[in-house]
């Protein structure tokens, strides 16, 4: 594929709409920017409205409504009955703690399809610890029963890292006993929040093979009953994930404010200019946009991915992760064995060493630099 | 899990379950469900086209009888053995 020839690129298949950058949760992981959204800058319900009709004509089957915390917004419902008229299937990400009865039966009758529900950890303490909000997973837990309640299926999200991955085992027994029919676990993506958090949050290998064999026995013995998605993390990897399955390929990201990005994340790396929705065509942006294009297809490839046999396959990993790492945002992801940086992965696992975090706060800046 | 499907079954998607057009991609049907998507290939569109809650099972082999020539039990035990196996993997709800 060339990298710019519109009539080559293929329509975006999801849409991850960031709808707020506040959250009663202060998880030291969060995968929103270290700068974050300010309530006096989201874009309000008619904007978003606008967005998720742009994005159904632009080929989008799927909404992921995230945040921060969406249910912090009070129009949540108005959203969901917006995205789901427009025909996109409705998928909510949410934390959870703010939900009552009358929120879930009002988003299950504006059209609601799924939820996904994060926790921090089975343990109640710990979890609260990670999450940095007291009592935050005993909400969760009459969220999940809500949920389940209002008959919306439901996925468990748990984030996993060093200070909960022993107690695997008791998430997966959490994710049954709430009625989920999916779970995540997922392990901490290392850039923004994470990437500062890094030391505290690295599994040691040891705890990395034990994960990975408790989920190759629980998902035989929940077959039918519970499926369990699980990737072997970046750092303990060989090679790079097709992060966003290749960047401006299959999925979109629109930040509070309206910035269209081809990652979540990709605010991180410099010398790019995202466009807003609120004035330019959501398909100008998705075929036009420098910055779309800008790591499309494989022209932009240095070395080794240039000439490997899987650059149509992973799309050289994860441009943040690159930057964050090498400082060169079009650099091999160091995730591949093939990069010349490769070895900073080990050196990060071997030099984690637990300790304190640095919550996720708005307007807190002053994080330790790399 | 295995999942019995009589003629007398009503089935239905299940909750979180969309079967859609892709306008965008060359009108082609895709059955939307929870954190997974996929194409189904013409026979399964045909039989999930007719699960609409109302029909039954054997409503939905007449409607396909009436339409293909093979012979009605065929038909049948094809049907059947399909929905079993989306029930299986919670496409549909019975």
């Amino acid at each position: 594929m060339s990298a710019t020839a519109a009539g080559e690129i293929e329509p975006p298949l999801g849409l991850l709409a960031e709808l707020t950058h506040r959250c009663p949760l202060r998880c030291p992981y969060c995968s929103n920017p270290l700068t974050l959204t300010r309530p006096g800058e989201e874009m309000d319900t008619a904007a978003w409205a606008r967005v998720f009709r742009e994005a159904a004509a632009l080929g989008v089957l799927q909404v992921h409504l995230s945040g921060g915390e969406p249910t912090a917004r009070r129009d949540l419902p108005e959203l969901v009955r917006a995205a789901s008229e427009a025909g996109l299937y409705t998928n909510l990400i949410t934390a959870g703690v703010l939900l009552d009865a009358a929120k879930v039966a009002a988003l299950a009758a504006a059209g609601l399809d799924h939820v996904q529900l994060s926790v921090q950890d089975a343990e109640p303490t710990s979890a609260d610890h990670i999450g940095g909000m007291a009592g935050g997973h005993a909400k969760k837990l009459e969220a999940a029963r809500l949920i389940r309640e209002a008959g919306l299926p439901l996925t468990l999200n748990a984030v996993v890292h060093r200070r909960n991955l022993d107690r695997l085992p008791e998430l997966i027994a959490l994710a049954l006993e709430l009625g989920a029919g999916r779970l995540e676990v997922a392990h901490v993506q290392y850039y923004g929040w994470a990437f500062a958090n890094r030391s505290a949050l690295l599994p040691t290998r040891a705890q990395l093979d034990a994960a990975t064999a408790t989920v190759e026995a629980a998902r035989a013995a929940h077959k039918g009953r519970l499926v369990i998605d699980y990737v072997i993390p970046d750092y303990h990897a060989k090679r790079p994930k097709a992060c966003m399955g290749g960047w401006g390929r299959r999925v979109l990201a629109i930040t509070p404010a309206g910035r269209a990005l081809p990652c979540h994340a990709a605010e991180s790396l410099p010398g790019l200019d995202f466009p807003s929705v609120r004035d330019t065509p959501l398909a100008e942006i998705w075929y036009q946009s420098e910055a779309f294009n800008r790591f499309r297809g494989t022209a932009w490839m240095p070395e080794p991915c240039r000439s490997c046999d899987r650059r149509d396959s992973d799309f050289g990993g994860c441009r943040c992760q690159a930057f964050a790492l090498t400082g060169d945002a079009a650099a091999t992801d160091p995730a591949c064995e093939l990069s010349p940086h490769h070895a900073l992965l080990d050196l990060a696992v071997q030099e984690a060493a637990g300790g304190g975090f640095a919550y996720r706060e708005m307007g807190r800046s002053a994080l330790p630099s790399r | 899990m295995t999942v019995a499907i009589a003629g007398a079954t009503v089935p239905r998607l299940a909750r979180g379950v969309r079967l859609r057009e892709d306008a965008a991609r060359g009108g082609r049907w895709v059955v939307m469900a929870p954190e997974r998507m996929f194409v189904p290939d013409e026979i399964a569109l045909e039989v999930l086209r007719l699960v609409d809650g109302a029909r039954s099972v054997d409503a939905i082999v007449d409607a396909l009888a009436a339409r293909f020539t093979a012979p009605r039990a065929e038909i049948a035990a094809d049907v059947t053995e399909m929905l079993a196996d989306l029930a299986a993997k919670g496409v549909i709800a019975t």
